[in-house]
């Protein structure tokens, strides 16, 4: 395949205008030696030998579609209307650059004001930016913030974070005068003794995730009180599709909100592309990471949006930027804010309670099956652990004959949960999916279906 | 006046999501009070029909690649061939999940795995990671690499050398990891001031970074010399791949001496920009460095595609997961359509392309680094500007005729800047369309400049006021609020 | 109307206004103009104590941030609180209601290595 418009004819006359014989001439500047190597990559293919293949290779993967998927983890099975890829998906949206000449870009501008608002409101947090790479990344981002904003150099995050967000953490705190301080979990949540006890003047911030790695929700006004009596801020971590039903940051008094926007209309696709959503008290307004829509006027009054605050940012200010970030992976924002424009108030909250409803029945049927045993008696949302305490394979053959990927096996994470499975049930699990995950786990256990 | 979303009222069902078998009451009660929201979250109440409506009239007031030609230097925004999302959309691609058992994700592995083979053959590198999520990100994972190697080496270094013609974001990224910034100067040629160079480089030095061609669209053409003075002094040599898209096929970084490289995805190898990401920047080394790559790489062991499970060097993870997948699968897709031949037609046309339009602008703009260019050159608005008209007008004026802008004002060693990159995606006719173009807008500049200075004319908005948005920013809808004693009362909806 | 042929300058734009141990600092009307429309006013908290041509505080424009530095070491003790609603003060008023913060100098003899007026107007245009 290629994708050239100019006809030879049309080459041969822009070489006569240029003044040159040939392309080669047109690269004289490089060093002969740089140009000879052969370029040992397979020839190319039309596109409908492309779409064989990669259909070939699809097909080594099992997928969420004609699977039952029970993984979560960070990455979420929700069900998406057809509308929102339709709409995010037009050559006006996905082929376009970043919104800098603003005359050209306020469809883009405008629906990134209206994703931060629906962030806002969603998380009643008061200011929001217009997206980052990841939950994972935002998290580390607010961090950075919580360490500039204080001049303290602690940060405080409890065991219950997502692994890989801790991971992420450390990865961008290395290079910064700071120490990330692990406060251990008990009975699945966040230990309040050990933050209390690790928790001093010097601390900058306390992050917790709510629902935690393990899908418990913590005590978030405690240990909201806790930071800031001791002048941290907190920085939540949160599910958006839970602020339908649970407190929302904001109203416990976090000072940053951050997550991973991936369940809102964004596909699981591999962990990838999804958008991490950051949001900030009024206090902290000047000092967000990334880019930023405003509202304001054109010269004649008329409404008009345009990219505000960049001074902050890494194109102008170089190597006294904020952060380094020039992206914010606007078209799955974009999904996000049309597919809670199309929940609207009375979807959200049913889409929450949707999720609750399920992930409690399916708790209450897997508990009771004989040797299954519990995790934690604290509340959850959509998300849960249980100890399946059998071969690991074994099981997994078992899950696979009834066509479910899943549930994480969370030893991979925590060794010390060794035969821990975390459970992610979302709306779209069915009373016959139930039935299936109830059948497999009970088949492993029980010797005569051997 | 554009109607915010929140603006609108229709009756919006939600019925896409199914009702609920129990009341909310008895659900709540599987969760203590205090965890549960009481006001239900102010999203707007429009119904489906409205959604539709109102996004795609949003969408109808920007410009795109799809329907204009976008000359943006340094961003190259060529077609993005539309096979590409249709096979990253697929149910076997976008329906996997990144915590699947390796046995249920073969074909993900597989794509992942021959990706960071045909981006090392392409680079003339030894190995890559697929994980940073853009350019910028890449930028980070390469520092972070510099920093690790010497390290492990003992060596405390203190300074990246950047170019003055460089991209903010590698100041911006040097400066997040640690390092300070020392620019090296632009000779009278355009090209890095070698002398300049031996005179700041110093065992201090961790690494230079450098774009190559330039941002003014010159291959540097000493890179050989420059790689030999940086890895003398214990430097290593930063590859910023911006301009890729001239030298795929033609010649590679590693052959030039770069020991690090990132790419993006999102300029070089079709993924769209949309309208400002998801993009994907996979990093490149050189053998030495491997051991230091994001955990965890993809390996292959006799047929089976898996993860590396230990990683002892590396400098851990940059984000959640395995990388932007739905920006790779895109990229692998193109590279396998386009194949040997297909990939150095991209540059050789990109290269034309711009060359023949720089032949054609000459005698309008100055262009102050002449001879041959790669695939983008700059020009400048000096002589318009003494005539009032500044490049950002002229970038303006541009969208009256349904041509997005130039980049302006970069790189910054040019005055009045306006970086061209046409792309090899376009016609030599849409080409000379734009010379036409230029060429009246210049007329206007001599005969009637303030057409110019009052543009755009046509567009949803003239010019915006980007002063009173910085200094009384507005960034969010908020609703009416009504004042209570001089207590903030938030509208209260509760969920029945 | 402030004399401004009584203040001091340095070479990086501020100016300085003394009295007792109290040096009041802004920035010229040629900084303010070369900044164009200042848009946030990122001022130092009371209580920081400052070297001499250590970066202070930070003025932003649509385009650009700028570091504004100290003229004088000493201890911040006071700020000009208007900046939070009218930024545009520093381009309005640079002299006057436009001032930038208050500092309690650790050491008067800084003040000698400060310009006139007639010293900066000549720097400045040696620098142009």
């Amino acid at each position: 395949m290629q994708y050239i418009s100019n006809t030879e004819q049309d080459k041969k006359e822009m070489l006569e205008v240029i003044g040159v014989s040939s392309i080669a001439e047109l690269l004289s500047a490089i060093p002969k030696k740089l140009k000879s190597f052969e370029l040992k990559i397979p020839d190319g293919v039309s596109e409908l030998e492309l779409d064989r293949d990669l259909d070939e290779t699809g097909h080594l993967n099992k997928n969420f579609k004609y699977h039952i998927p029970y993984l979560g983890a960070g990455n979420y099975d929700h069900f998406f209307p057809a509308v929102v890829d339709r709409l995010a998906l037009r050559g006006e949206f996905i082929t376009a650059y970043t919104p800098y000449q603003g005359e050209a870009s306020q469809g883009t501008l405008q629906s990134m004001y209206e994703y931060q608002s629906l962030i806002c409101e969603l998380t009643a947090m008061d200011v929001s930016n217009a997206s980052m790479y990841d939950g994972a990344s935002a998290l580390a981002e607010a961090a950075l913030l919580a360490l500039r904003s204080t001049g303290k150099h602690k940060i405080l995050i409890p065991s219950t974070v997502h692994p890989e967000y801790r991971q992420v953490l450390k990865t961008y705190l290395s290079f910064v005068e700071s120490q990330i301080i692990e406060i251990p979990m008990k009975e699945g949540a966040l230990d309040p003794d050990a933050l209390s006890k690790a928790i001093d003047s010097e601390s900058a911030a306390v992050i917790v995730q709510q629902p935690n790695f393990l899908g418990i929700l913590e005590e978030v006004q405690a240990i909201s009180d806790l930071a800031h009596k001791n002048g941290a801020l907190l920085i939540a971590c949160v599910n958006p599709i839970s602020l339908g039903v649970l407190t929302p940051p904001g109203e416990y008094g976090a000072d940053i909100a951050v997550g991973e926007g991936q369940p809102l209309g964004n596909p699981v696709s591999f962990g990838g592309p999804h958008f991490g959503f950051f949001t900030v008290k009024d206090e902290l307004l000047r000092k967000i990471p990334g880019r930023i829509a405003g509202m304001s006027v054109d010269k004649v009054g008329r409404r008009a949006f345009v990219l505000t605050l960049q001074a902050r940012e890494q194109h102008i200010r170089r190597e006294k930027a904020t952060s380094n970030i020039c992206t914010n992976q606007a078209l799955c924002a974009l999904k996000g804010a049309i597919y809670l424009t199309l929940l609207g108030k009375e979807g959200v909250r049913r889409l929450g309670l949707l999720n609750l409803q399920n992930a409690h029945e399916s708790y209450e049927t897997l508990a009771r099956i004989k040797g299954v045993k519990e995790f934690s008696k604290r509340p959850f949302f959509n998300e849960f652990v249980l100890f399946i305490h059998k071969d690991k394979n074994h099981l997994k053959e078992r899950l696979s004959n009834h066509r479910i990927l899943g549930p994480l096996l969370v030893e991979r994470f925590y060794p010390e949960l060794k035969s821990g499975y975390l459970v992610a049930v979302t709306e779209k699990r069915t009373k016959s999916d139930l039935q299936h995950l109830a059948s497999a786990i009970e088949e492993s256990l029980d010797p005569p279906f051997l | 006046m554009s109607k915010l979303i929140f603006e609108k009222h229709s009756l919006n069902h939600a019925s896409w999501l199914p009702a609920l078998k129990k009341s909310e009451e008895e659900l709540l009660r599987k969760i203590p009070g205090r965890f549960v929201r009481g006001a239900a979250p102010g999203l707007p109440e429009v119904s489906e029909l409205d959604v539709v409506r109102h996004f795609t009239n949003l969408s109808q007031k920007n410009f795109c690649v799809d329907a204009n030609f976008y000359p943006l230097g340094s961003c190259t925004m060529k077609y993005n061939p539309k096979a590409l999302d249709a096979i990253a959309s697929s149910t076997s691609f976008s329906q996997i999940h990144p915590y699947q058992d390796e046995d249920e994700i073969q074909g993900a592995l597989k794509i992942l795995y021959e990706m960071q083979l045909y981006l090392s053959e392409i680079t003339g590198m030894d190995e890559f990671t697929l994980q940073p999520a853009a350019g910028a990100h890449g930028e980070f994972c390469g520092l972070l690499i510099t920093s690790a190697c010497h390290k492990l080496n003992g060596n405390k270094k203190t300074k990246v050398l950047i170019p003055d013609s460089a991209h903010g974001t590698n100041p911006a990224s040097a400066a997040l990891c640690g390092y300070e910034v020392v620019q090296v100067a632009t000779n009278p040629k355009g090209l890095v001031d070698v002398e300049d160079l031996k005179k700041k480089l110093s065992d201090d030095v961790a690494c230079l970074m450098m774009t190559n061609p330039n941002t003014l669209g010159l291959f540097e053409q000493d890179i050989l010399e420059i790689a030999r003075l940086v890895h003398k002094a214990g430097g290593l040599l930063y590859y910023d791949g911006a301009n890729m898209n001239a030298l795929l096929g033609i010649s590679r970084p590693g052959d030039m001496g770069f020991d690090i490289v990132h790419l993006n995805l999102h300029k070089t190898f079709a993924v769209p920009h949309g309208s400002g990401g998801p993009g994907s920047g996979p990093v490149g080394v050189k053998k030495d460095l491997i051991r230091f790559l994001p955990a965890p790489r993809i390996l292959k062991e006799e047929d089976k595609y898996l993860f590396e499970k230990t990683a002892p060097h590396s400098i851990g993870k940059l984000r959640s997961f395995f990388g932007n997948f739905g920006a790779i699968i895109r990229s692998y897709a193109y590279i396998k359509a386009l194949g040997r031949e297909g990939l150095r037609g991209v540059s050789e046309n990109a290269i034309l392309n711009a060359n023949y339009l720089k032949a054609r602008l000459k005698d309008i703009f100055e262009v102050p680094y002449g001879g041959t260019c790669m695939h983008e050159f700059v020009m400048s608005a000096k002589a318009q500007k003494k005539r009032g008209v500044r490049a950002l007008d002229i970038a303006k004026r541009l969208l009256d005729f349904r041509v997005y802008a130039p980049t302006i004002y970069f790189p910054l060693v040019v005055e009045e800047a306006l970086m061209v990159e046409p792309t090899e995606t376009e016609s030599k006719e849409t080409l000379d369309e734009f010379v036409t173009i230029l060429l009246e807008i210049n007329r206007e500049i001599h005969e009637n400049p303030q057409t110019v200075l009052d543009a755009p004319h046509t567009t949803p908005v003239g010019r915006i006021d980007e002063v009173t948005a910085a200094r009384r920013p507005n960034l969010r809808y908020k609703r009416e609020l009504k004042q209570e004693a001089g207590n903030k009362k938030q509208e209260v909806v509760i969920v029945k | 109307m402030i004399d401004t042929s009584k203040l001091k300058y340095t070479a990086t734009h501020e100016w300085v206004s003394l009295s007792g141990k109290t040096a009041t600092v802004g920035i010229t009307d040629h900084a303010q103009k070369e900044i164009s429309d200042v848009v946030f006013v990122e001022l130092p908290k009371p209580g920081r104590v400052v070297k001499q041509k250590e970066a202070a505080m930070v003025i932003e424009s649509v385009k650009a941030a700028f570091d504004i530095y100290a003229p004088v070491s000493g201890k911040i003790i006071k700020v000009n609180d208007k900046f939070k609603d009218s930024p545009e003060l520093v381009n309005k008023s640079p002299y006057e209601e436009g001032w930038l913060y208050q500092i309690e100098c650790s050491d008067l003899s800084e003040l000698n290595s400060l310009l006139t007026e007639a010293q900066y107007q000549s720097t400045k245009r040696n620098a142009h």
